[in-house]
């Protein structure tokens, strides 16, 4: 298992250094001049040469590259080109609040879903499975951006007026401070992901259920619940554990149109300003940054799988 | 009931239950049977219909002025007008066609893509596997929308732009589904016989393998037209996809949703029509799903 782990995290190391490649290939090295590109075709020569020289364009794309990898490495994500900020500055307020966003609604959606996708296979090819199963089926559908804006036309501007449509937190506040913002667009990831995570649930508790130490338990007179959370509820979470772990890195991309929804002032919104905006730079960091905690994310599920499939655990031994 | 047994999935990926002749045309035919995938069929048929019969039938051109801004519904403007004064109905009867257009455009680049990379590899396999898979790896590491973005932000919001780059991103995600399927069937007796007599690899991997994955393949272009629904409108929503003045349901919903407190018609619309449209194509998946693998139950 510890040779597993390695060579998972080697993997992942590697993807990680392919994605900043790809990053920079995409964003820098593309023909075309990237300092015109941000800043339009009236750009005044004084302004382009000196963009120039701020990304290092007049360098060679491999000089350009280790330069900017360097910097990334040591902390210095460049500076912003549409504020002239540290980028680093101008996200570090962001991060913190897009995890706080994506946290909440991790911690909602997990074990609702489990809990969901257990209560469903109880009552297998019953009404409430079946209603259970097309509702999944329609929110599995919905693009986030449109359960987003239905739950803000619900809660915040036509039939009830109790949250707010909009998440504005003051500067130098951070979102756990105004809880109330955050309830909307974390609503909005919980019912994007539930679906994905009941229904694997479901399933493997389905199946879990016919089998014969089940069966067992039942024959021994053991209570019903203690046969369902102490039996089969065990038995049946590796693959919902799995998708869980899947769908908490979905989120790091599906914060992107949530947060722009809501103008939750996280990572995903200023991705979108900063892609509006031209900000190379700070496209590239967080780009970075949110195909790293995919990529940690997707290992994470990984070695959550090795770890919770005991015979998984012990092969190698 | 034809003589095909459907066998229980003992993987994700649905394994081939027919060989060779019409395993595509058998599963849509168990797939009809299903009442979901009638009623998603219809719905998507319905929002087909409102997009192309749509633009003909509009009271009133998706660019002129017919009121003030954001005025409630009247005889001039059945649902109202939008936040610079044009008419929300005229406007959404025209909004479909480019989510439909551009949605199927980057289904057809993904799935295409998908499908080739997907059978090589598994056809290949060693090294050539090794390397395409490593390959799609790299571009997994990359949320769909996040990928579309950094894209456009290099090249600006354009329409062929979004095709493509929607297009990208599936085919990783088809390719990994296509080559499990495919290596549960490079192994078979009639692809060692193509091989045998000297068929060309490109026909074996067209005639032989491609027919006898082709019910998940279905599943796949099911699925990748639910979310190139989802993406391309919402590249749209984000304002980083079409361009005013043009009507399309994502741009709309971009342009009004400040408004949304006065007037929810210019919003709710477009979002009920993308709503419905994936909803449809998403019954209609689980239809052909279902019967992928022999589930011949609701």
């Amino acid at each position: 298992m510890g040779k597993f782990l390695i060579r998972r995290t080697l993997l992942g190391l590697l993807t990680l250094f392919l994605v900043s490649v790809v990053v920079f290939v995409a964003t820098q090295a593309l023909p075309g001049n990237a300092a015109r590109a941000i800043l339009g075709r009236d750009a005044t020569p004084q302004r382009l040469a000196a963009l120039t020289e701020q990304l290092h364009l007049n360098r060679s794309v491999f000089d350009q590259y280790t330069h900017w990898l360097s910097g990334i490495l040591t902390g210095n994500l460049g500076t912003s080109a549409a504020t002239q900020e540290p980028v680093s500055q101008l996200l570090s307020g962001r991060i913190l609040d897009s995890a706080f966003l994506v946290l909440v609604a991790a911690v909602i959606a997990i074990p609702l879903s489990i809990g969901f996708g257990v209560w469903m296979a109880m009552r297998r090819d019953k009404a409430v499975d079946v209603v259970g199963s097309t509702i999944s089926l329609i929110f599995a559908a919905l693009p986030e951006f449109v359960i987003g804006i239905i739950l803000a036309l619900v809660f915040a501007t036509q039939v009830f007026h109790v949250l707010p449509a909009v998440s504005l937190i003051p500067p130098g506040d951070h979102a756990w401070q105004h809880p109330n913002v955050v309830i909307l667009p974390a609503a909005t990831l919980i019912l994007a992901v539930t679906p994905y995570i009941s229904r694997i649930m479901r399933g493997s508790m389905i199946e879990v259920l016919e089998s014969d130490y089940v069966t067992m338990a039942r024959l021994k007179g053991l209570p019903e619940r203690t046969v369902i959370w102490r039996h089969a509820v065990p038995n049946a979470i590796v693959p919902a554990i799995q998708v869980s772990a899947l769908q908490l890195a979905w989120m790091a991309g599906g914060v992107v149109v949530v947060e722009f929804v809501f103008s939750y002032p996280g990572v995903g919104a200023a991705l979108v300003d900063a892609v509006g905006n031209r900000d190379v730079p700070t496209v590239q960091a967080l780009v970075l940054i949110i195909a790293a905690v995919y990529v940690v994310l997707n290992v994470l599920a990984d070695l959550a799988t090795i770890m919770v499939t005991p015979r998984l655990r012990t092969a190698g031994q | 009931m034809t003589t095909d047994v459907a066998i229980a999935p003992a993987a994700p990926v649905p394994a081939p239950t027919v060989l060779r002749q019409h395993q595509w045309l058998q599963t849509l035919r168990a797939a009809l049977r299903l009442s979901r995938t009638k009623i998603g069929l219809a719905i998507v048929t319905v929002m087909v219909l409102i997009a192309l019969i749509g633009p003909l039938v509009s009271p009133h051109t998706p660019t002129e002025f017919v009121g003030a801004p954001n005025a409630g519904p009247s005889s001039q403007a059945l649902f109202g007008t939008d936040t610079l004064g044009r008419d929300v109905f005229s406007r959404f009867l025209h909004g479909g066609l480019s989510v439909f257009g551009l949605a199927l455009a980057a289904t057809a680049v993904g799935v295409v893509l998908g499908v080739f990379i997907g059978l090589t590899a598994a056809y290949a396999g060693g090294a050539v596997d090794e390397v395409l898979m490593r390959t799609a790896d790299v571009f997994l590491a990359f949320p769909q929308i996040v990928f579309a973005l950094l894209l456009v932000s290099a090249l600006g919001p354009k329409v062929w732009l979004i095709i493509v780059t929607v297009g990208i991103t599936h085919a990783p995600r088809v390719a990994r589904v296509m080559r499990g399927a495919a290596l549960q069937v490079v192994e078979r007796d009639f692809v060692k016989a193509a091989e045998a007599v000297g068929e060309k690899r490109t026909r074996i991997l067209f005639t032989e393998l491609l027919p006898n994955v082709s019910s998940p393949l279905m599943v796949e272009i099911g699925l990748r037209l639910t979310y190139s629904i989802g993406l391309v409108a919402g590249i749209s929503f984000l304002g980083l996809g079409l361009q005013p003045p043009h009507a399309d349901w994502g741009l709309m919903i971009n342009e009004n949703r400040l408004d949304l407190t006065i007037q929810p018609w210019s919003v709710l619309l477009p979002v009920l029509a993308i709503a419905l449209l994936t909803v449809g194509t998403n019954l209609v998946t689980d239809g052909i799903a279902r019967a992928a693998i022999g589930i011949d139950r609701e």
